[in-house]
């Protein structure tokens, strides 16, 4: 069974067991505008909680995606190097970042559930 | 933050808002950054450009005054004809760059950047003191709309732009001005009015089909394209036009001398050379490369710097403005992002071609 999580950075994390997938929120992408260049990790770095991943271009500005758990990146999605306008058109679907496998379960606790998120962004 | 005329418009129209200049002004609106840059091109786009500031100079010393803050013959200046120019400093750097437009033989208009609004007021009437002339200070609305459709919208409505020729500009009405001129490389207009004819007027050119809402993001997107400085990225008062690659603005007589603040120094540099000059620069690859970004050589030492970047969506890929040392021309570039050295190469300018009606 899989549950996603949300953090107050406009991050999703979809995980099952101890497989995630990261995104981020569709409230995201509208703020971000216009989506350009998607700068990925690679797979097998590892990631600290609230550290750097991605970096996602708009026309205007480059923004950072943090990581919303500690892990190691196992796939990253690649269709976003040609259609980076992917994360605009589906952020919570198609448009994923990267796929991690969890170094550590109780961090799950500090993130919000879908109604916490809903409030955060009223 | 201050507001334009159009501020409700801005909000009514869903547009995401941000600070400018000390303004909150619309960055963009729900078609977003690229589709609006793509229609301007295409169609016609309106931008609030009100934040700009709108000086008159008036007396019988007008042109004199001009002549001493501007290095171009303002006594010679055609009545209705503007000019892109620049107030220059002792070292010939840029104050800020602006169009001054002759109005009458002795009325001036001087249209100027919002972030250089205390600074150039406080400069310009300090020279006033020494000259037959005032410098009065007009709070207008201020819109633009560019793009291929915009003398059709216009005739439409009766306004003359048909025979109007790229900058120039006349006076339609009462506290009007209007001039073919722009910042987004396409042809278009510039139309002045009183603050509160502001909003009924965007509301009427937003009535044509052909006209869209137009943020700043694509602003800037555009005019970057179309390879015009912004002022306080690629100007900034330690840059002189020749090495910005804006000779061409002032007059060749005067680039050896002349009654301008900066005149010396100007004539002097270009005598012994720039030391710097501005490129265009293409990223290869597809990430944008942002101002900031140092440029180094292969050997990894300091060449020079980004002044301006983004994503072109009509050139469609990453674009920069640089400013490279001498020494490093016709060498490979860099540029560091994060820690990575990103190829740059040079790129002629504009990157997407003028449509200036001429």
């Amino acid at each position: 069974m899989s549950k996603t999580y949300y953090t107050e950075e406009h991050e999703w994390l979809t995980v099952d067991g101890d497989d995630a997938t990261v995104g981020i929120t569709n409230h995201a992408q509208d703020q971000l505008g216009d989506i350009v260049f998607v700068e990925l990790p690679d797979v097998d770095d590892e990631v600290e909680q609230g550290g750097d991943t991605v970096v996602i271009e708009s026309v205007k500005a480059a923004s950072d995606v943090y990581a919303p758990v500690s892990g190691t990146i196992t796939e990253v999605n690649s269709a976003l190097d040609e259609e980076p306008a992917m994360v605009n058109a589906g952020a919570e679907t198609d448009g994923w970042l990267y796929k991690m496998k969890l170094s550590n379960a109780e961090e799950l606790n500090e993130l919000m559930d879908l109604d916490a998120y809903k409030e955060l962004i009223g | 933050m201050k507001h334009t005329p159009l501020f409700s418009l801005h909000e009514n129209s869903g547009a995401k808002m941000g600070e400018f200049a000390g303004y909150d002004m619309p960055l963009f609106y729900p078609l977003g950054v690229m589709k609006e840059h793509l229609h301007t091109r295409n169609s016609a786009g309106l931008f609030d450009i009100s934040h700009m500031v709108h000086m008159e100079v008036t007396g019988s010393e007008a042109s004199q005054l001009i002549e001493r803050a501007c290095p171009y013959d303002a006594s010679n200046q055609p009545i209705g004809q503007a000019r892109y120019t620049f107030f220059l400093n002792e070292n010939a750097g840029v104050i800020d760059d602006l169009i001054i437009t002759r109005l009458e033989s002795t009325r001036y208009l001087i249209v100027s950047n919002a972030g250089c609004a205390d600074k150039d007021i406080a400069h310009i009437n300090g020279l006033a003191e020494n000259f037959n002339a005032t410098v009065e200070v007009i709070p207008r609305g201020f819109l633009a709309l560019q793009g291929p459709k915009a003398e059709s919208v216009l005739d439409r409505l009766g306004y003359a732009v048909r025979d109007l020729a790229f900058m120039t500009a006349i006076e339609p009405k009462a506290g009007w001005f209007l001039s073919r001129t722009g910042y987004t490389g396409e042809d278009g207009f510039e139309i002045a009015m009183p603050v509160e004819e502001t909003e009924a007027f965007a509301q009427k050119l937003l009535e044509s089909a052909d006209v869209e809402l137009i943020g700043l993001g694509a602003r800037d997107s555009l005019r970057l394209e179309a390879g015009l400085s912004l002022y306080g990225q690629d100007l900034d008062d330690s840059v002189t036009p020749h090495e910005a690659g804006l000779l061409w603005a002032i007059p060749k007589p005067l680039r050896q001398g002349g009654p301008f603040i900066g005149a010396d120094a100007l004539a002097e540099k270009i005598e012994a050379g720039r030391l710097r000059k501005r490129v265009g620069l293409r990223p290869t690859g597809k990430m944008p490369v942002r101002a900031g970004a140092k440029l180094v050589n292969e050997n990894g030492e300091d060449i020079g710097k980004v002044t301006s970047g983004g994503f072109g969506p009509s050139f469609e890929g990453p674009v920069a403005l640089g400013l490279i040392d001498m020494k490093a021309a016709d060498q490979p570039v860099f540029a560091e992002v994060r820690g990575k050295q990103i190829p740059m190469e040079v790129h002629s300018l504009p990157f997407v071609p003028h449509n200036y009606k001429r």
